[in-house]
């Protein structure tokens, strides 16, 4: 990598350009590093650390994990990988030109790129309050530093010989994993969410309310259909006038896509960057994946942006693998998700469509969501050690009529499938 | 590479690899390469964890079967791929599970088709690493088995 004597001094030529440096990016590289161990790598982020695990800040605050453990790949990943990382807000890139292959970063500088790929994720997305822009004390919750923000607050707190008073703005997942972080280290946590029931993306209408009793027992209190209406010196007011004092707020009210420069660039887009199953957009060139795109997803034949981690890996595999020269698709997508709050798990996959059936197995409650002898979905409670068995149906859409099911909903086992399914599992290499 | 492969026509259901694989990876070995104290082992405060797991019942129309399942170390590791914290890697085609950096989320359970990994009292999960990392060398479910049902080889 290196600049180019003909171009302007400010010009870095690279084979390949990563624009990301979290699960869709390293993905990204270990696509292309498959396929092509030589090329010249590239790959930039506006946050300044060695790749880390974006779910882990929660638990870096509430003590569970050392900051050295944070990474989510060795720390010699880019040497081994032979990848030139440039980290930091000077690295930001600005805007992308495809027909030039050029991009624009925050320092001036231009990367003209034969291939790209756009792994920049997600930006939280805060409502507008009245006093936001005063507002003290007060996170979004999706990167380190505001992690190291509110461990800050919450130091300064515990120096004045008190605990903090935490309001949290969003009772879905990263609001509540904010509040599971805190809840050993505040006086008091109270969460506020517009809509009337908690986890909206991750549990039905019908399931909410039992998981949001769970949570109030082991200590989080909740306000639900209400927002904040404005924000005061270290206060919320709610729509219903209800004032809360505060010392940490964490404004968790959702994310959104970050395609603001793809978008700029002609990059077709929904509420993600759209991209067809090898993950290249609309322009020639110019991949995609992860957070900040909208993917097929297979167990509701739908188009949507699934924002959680696996699919960000896998999307970028296939993204630079695609790069590369080589044949990929990705056409496995669907959201699956381990959640563990207070030590209360809820294990989900797919959409939650057709006929539901419940078991209680007396480990745990599955819901088992069933259309045309295909499972679309499940919402596992409790603990269920084999459940990725069922995560394998909606995977391969297979056909349920050949299995026990009696047996497999009960329990997840390779017992409920056939003598050559059962082989093929077992007794043949993959 | 060599893999753990399964027989069920000839599995027995003793349990015996669930039994090893917990005793081979339960400490300490002694002069002879192995855990220097089964008693220790099953009696200390921590049960050892078994990575690997018998299967059995009764067939539809089928006669009664068992057969042990554990890690496949896939060609395609989902639960790798899925890892959101990078504890999990692949190395030289075994799927390993770094324990400092395992949180015990529970991501790899929802990812594996088998169902082969098993949460541990220490927080994190524990896998089948083909007995590499611990003193036995091989896998000890493989040495246990009394009727070959389960054996360690190379299969195209
Ligand atoms: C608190 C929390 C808990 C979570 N828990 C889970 C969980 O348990 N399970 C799960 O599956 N998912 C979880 N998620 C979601 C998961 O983190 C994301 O799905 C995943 O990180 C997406 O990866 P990504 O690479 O697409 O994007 P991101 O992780 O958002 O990374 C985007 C990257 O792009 C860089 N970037 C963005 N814009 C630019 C630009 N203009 N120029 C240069 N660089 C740029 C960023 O710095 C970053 O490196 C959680 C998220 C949070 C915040």
């Amino acid at each position: 990598m290196k600049k180019d004597s003909n171009m302007e001094e400010n010009t870095i030529r690279t084979q390949y350009l990563v624009i990301g440096n979290s699960a869709a990016g390293i993905g990204a590289v270990q696509g292309i590093r498959s396929v092509d161990p030589s090329g010249q790598l590239l790959l930039l982020s506006d946050e300044p650390h060695h790749t880390y695990s974006r779910p882990l800040i929660s638990y870096w605050l509430q003590g569970r994990v050392e900051p050295e453990n944070m990474v989510y790949r060795d720390t010699d990943f880019y040497d081994d990988n032979g990848v030139t990382a440039l980290l930091g807000p000077d690295y930001r890139v600005e805007s992308i030109d495809g027909e030039n292959k050029t991009a624009k970063l925050a320092n001036g500088q231009t990367v003209v790129f034969d291939k790209a790929v756009i792994a920049s994720g997600s930006a939280p997305f805060v409502p507008p309050i009245g006093g936001l822009e005063t507002a003290q004390d007060d996170f979004t919750f999706t990167k380190l530093a505001d992690a190291q923000g509110v461990r800050d607050v919450v130091d300064r707190v515990n120096e004045e010989g008190r605990q903090p008073k935490v309001v949290i703005l969003g009772a879905g997942l990263i609001g509540l994993k904010a509040a599971e972080a805190l809840n050993d280290q505040a006086e008091s946590i109270i969460i506020i969410d517009l809509a009337p029931r908690v986890l909206p993306s991750v549990l039905t209408e019908g399931t909410a309310g039992y998981v949001q009793e769970i949570l109030a027992d082991r200590g989080l209190d909740f306000r639900l259909g209400r927002s904040i209406a404005s924000i005061g010196d270290h206060q919320v007011t709610l729509s219903d006038d209800e004032t809360l004092p505060y010392d940490v707020l964490i404004l968790a009210a959702g994310t959104r896509p970050a395609v603001g420069f793809a978008k700029e660039a002609g990059i077709e887009c929904g509420r993600g960057i759209l991209t067809d199953e090898h993950q290249e957009t609309n322009m020639a060139g110019i991949y995609a994946a992860g957070d900040c795109t909208d993917s097929m997803d297979i167990s509701s034949g739908q188009v949507r942006n699934m924002a959680v981690l696996p699919n960000a890996f896998m999307q970028g595999q296939t993204a630079g693998v695609s790069m590369a020269g080589e044949e990929a698709v990705y056409d496995k997508g669907f959201p699956v998700n381990s959640l563990g709050l207070l030590g209360f798990y809820m294990l989900s996959a797919g959409s939650y469509t057709g006929d539901e059936l419940v078991v209680n197995d007396g480990e745990c409650v599955k819901h088992f969501f069933l259309g045309d002898d295909r499972l679309n979905g499940f919402i596992i409670f409790g603990d269920c050690p084999r459940a990725g068995i069922y995560t394998d149906l909606i995977r391969n859409k297979t056909d349920l009529a050949g299995i026990d099911t009696d047996r497999l909903f009960r329990e997840p086992g390779i017992m409920a499938f056939g003598t050559q399914a059962r082989a093929a599992k077992v007794a043949r290499p993959h | 590479m060599k893999r753990v492969y399964v027989n069920e026509e000839v599995c027995l259901g003793c349990h015996l690899c669930e039994f090893e694989c917990a005793y081979a990876n339960s400490g300490a070995p002694d002069e002879t390469g192995r855990p220097n104290n089964m008693f220790k082992a099953f009696n200390g405060p921590k049960t050892p964890v078994a990575r690997i797991r018998v299967e059995e019942g009764e067939m539809r129309g089928d006669d009664r079967i068992c057969f042990a399942v554990s890690c496949r170390h896939c060609e395609t590791p989902y639960c790798v791929e899925g890892c959101i914290t990078g504890a999990l890697s692949v190395e030289d085609g075994v799927i390993k599970i770094d324990d400092e950096r395992c949180i015990g989320c529970r991501t790899c359970t929802v990812m594996c088709p088998y169902g082969c990994l098993v949460y541990s009292d220490h927080h994190t999960m524990l896998k089948c690493e083909l007995c590499l990392e611990n003193s036995t060398g091989s896998p000890a479910c493989v040495q246990a088995c009394p009727n070959r049902a389960i054996v360690y080889e190379e299969r195209q």
